[in-house]
């Protein structure tokens, strides 16, 4: 992301993304009430194509709400979302099609197979037949289970269950992948490999990612960062850019931008 | 080929069909995988069938009221009821495992597939129905091991109407299930829905009893669907059509999928009130 680091009103819009193709995410001044509560406010957000961007935010922040809104289990009614292109109001399918997702919560159906609950998502998304299971198979070696196929997914570690979330979200050829708090409550090792998985697919396969998450060390110095406080992103940039302004760390910056954003109901 | 083309492609027709076959596919394996819940609705009808009705069949008479044309032991009047009892509490459970589901995320999966949401919604509808006939027949058939005989062809042109009365308390459950925001309210649903539903019906005894002794009461049962259901499926067995039974059914499958379908439209915002995540929502 070429802007600087730079600490925007809320009014402000995002920054110009550089080259011809347009971003695979653009969330514009998308607003957001549970009865009087404000869940989200004026909140815009690009994820350029082929990058690694992460919304980080404490929990409550309105990450979930936000990707509620992306998935389309609300309508969005101030601001607009576009996928590729797609406005998700207008051209939801479009959208969809598009849009690789991994939940907070775990998705995968217990008593099936790996290979059965990838199928139902083909499913979902109109692929059966050789297509399908020419595309499993493939995902299934990419995220090295391929000899766990025919196991059920509750005889699966945590982390091999995260991983196989990822393959299904990426089933039907999306070129965008959201990933709620994806490596949240796995062991160190399992959620290296699945930080490691993503960036792996963002670089070779040229796939754009938005990673929410509330971890730190999830982040590199070269990601794009949104920072989601109080229903608001208080700050966004490059995470090296952000981090220099406190002497190199991200945790110290935001704990300076929080401090200085007090935010509460909107 | 570009995204979009592919896009455009998978959302023809065949991939509606794909689309509903993987639906019902997934609820069907999870049936074969949850052979509790399987048993656990085969014994509730049967407990009633074996012990209950056995008990009254001397309390109770019925005379001859059509479509039956000879007196009919007790066990054989209440089995219809006893068999979309399956279906009424089937139609509950999947809207509690909507309710779960939407709580855990695999709802929320089900509905990032591109295809319209009222046609996600409709196979849903259609998996759960196919679900509950596997069960009714079943039922059916240790009940007919166990001399509640229903004619042969009887079998046959039941099945419409099972079809419909599942179609009908599915319906009913789906849209009860936008409302349910979380999981533990559905002990309510239990006392508000099932239980008045079930007993305030045709199911256990003849509608013309129940008006000798509160008229009332006989209004009731006469506007809950749940009767029009049981009546539909009886007249069915016997291999006659009740034209009232249908047009009520039909009527109140189209009305309360027609609610439901507009309950999770994210257009309409029924869920974006409902359904916060706790800890943004407050």
């Amino acid at each position: 992301m070429g802007a600087g680091l730079s600490v925007m009103s809320s009014e402000s819009a995002e920054p110009a993304v550089a080259g011809a193709a347009g971003p695979a995410l653009e969330i514009r001044g998308v607003s957001h009430w549970f009865g009087a509560r404000q869940a989200l406010a004026d909140v815009s957000l690009t994820v350029p194509q082929g990058r690694f961007v992460a919304l980080l935010g404490p929990n409550g922040a309105g990450k979930t709400t936000l990707f509620s809104l992306v998935t389309r289990l609300y309508g969005t009614t101030t601001g607009a979302i576009l996928i590729f292109g797609h406005d998700l109001n207008r051209a939801p399918s479009l959208a969809l099609a598009e849009l690789g997702v991994v939940f907070q919560a775990r998705t995968l159906d217990q008593d099936l197979t790996v290979r059965q609950n990838l199928a139902y998502h083909a499913a979902l998304h109109g692929m059966a037949g050789g297509e399908a299971r020419a595309r499993i198979e493939g995902l299934l070696a990419r995220i090295g289970l391929f000899d766990r196929a025919d196991d059920k997914v509750r005889t699966l570690s945590g982390g091999q269950a995260r991983r196989v979330e990822i393959a299904r979200a990426l089933v039907h050829f999306p070129r965008l992948l959201l990933l709620d708090e994806p490596a949240v409550g796995l062991d160190l090792a399992a959620r290296a490999g699945i930080v490691a998985l993503v960036r792996a697919l963002v670089r070779d396969e040229g796939l754009s990612a938005l990673w929410a998450t509330h971890l730190f060390d999830e982040i590199e110095p070269q990601d794009g960062v949104f920072l989601l406080h109080h229903a608001r992103i208080i700050a966004r940039g490059e995470a090296g850019e952000i981090a220099a302004a406190s002497a190199g760390s991200l945790e110290a910056a935001f704990r300076a931008l929080t401090d200085s954003n007090p935010g509460g109901e909107a | 080929m570009t995204a979009a083309a592919i896009a455009r492609r998978r959302l023809g027709l065949s991939g509606y069909a794909i689309c509903l076959a993987g639906i019902a596919a997934r609820e069907l394996l999870r049936l074969v995988h949850q052979r509790e819940r399987f048993l656990a609705a085969l014994v509730r009808p049967l407990v009633w069938l074996f012990i209950f009705a056995a008990g009254f069949r001397n309390v109770l008479g019925v005379s001859i009221i059509p479509p039956y044309e000879t007196y009919v032991l007790y066990e054989v009047y209440v089995t219809p009821g006893l068999a979309v009892m399956i279906q009424l509490f089937n139609g509950m459970q999947s809207s509690l495992s909507m309710v779960y589901d939407r709580e855990v995320g695999s709802m929320r999966v089900l509905l990032t597939s591109p295809f319209p949401r009222w046609s996600l919604l409709f196979a849903k509808l259609v998996a759960g129905v196919a679900v509950s006939l596997i069960q009714v027949y079943v039922f059916l058939a240790v009940a007919g091991l166990m001399e509640v005989d229903v004619p042969p062809a009887g079998y046959l042109s039941a099945l419409p109407a099972f079809m419909l009365a599942g179609l009908m308390l599915g319906a009913i459950g789906l849209f009860l299930s936008s409302l349910v925001r979380q999981l533990e309210n559905f002990a309510s649903v239990m006392n508000f829905v099932i239980f008045p539903m079930f007993f305030a019906s045709s199911a256990l005894y003849p509608l013309w009893r129940i008006r000798e002794s509160s008229e009332p009461l006989y209004l009731v049962c006469l506007a809950n669907p749940f009767t029009h259901a049981v009546e539909l499926v009886r007249h069915a067995l016997y291999g006659s059509f009740e034209p009232t039974a249908f047009t009520v059914a039909a009527a109140t499958t189209v009305a309360f999928f027609i609610l439901a379908a507009l309950a999770y439209d994210p257009g309409r915002g029924l869920m974006a009130r409902r359904g916060g995540p706790k800890e943004e929502a407050q």
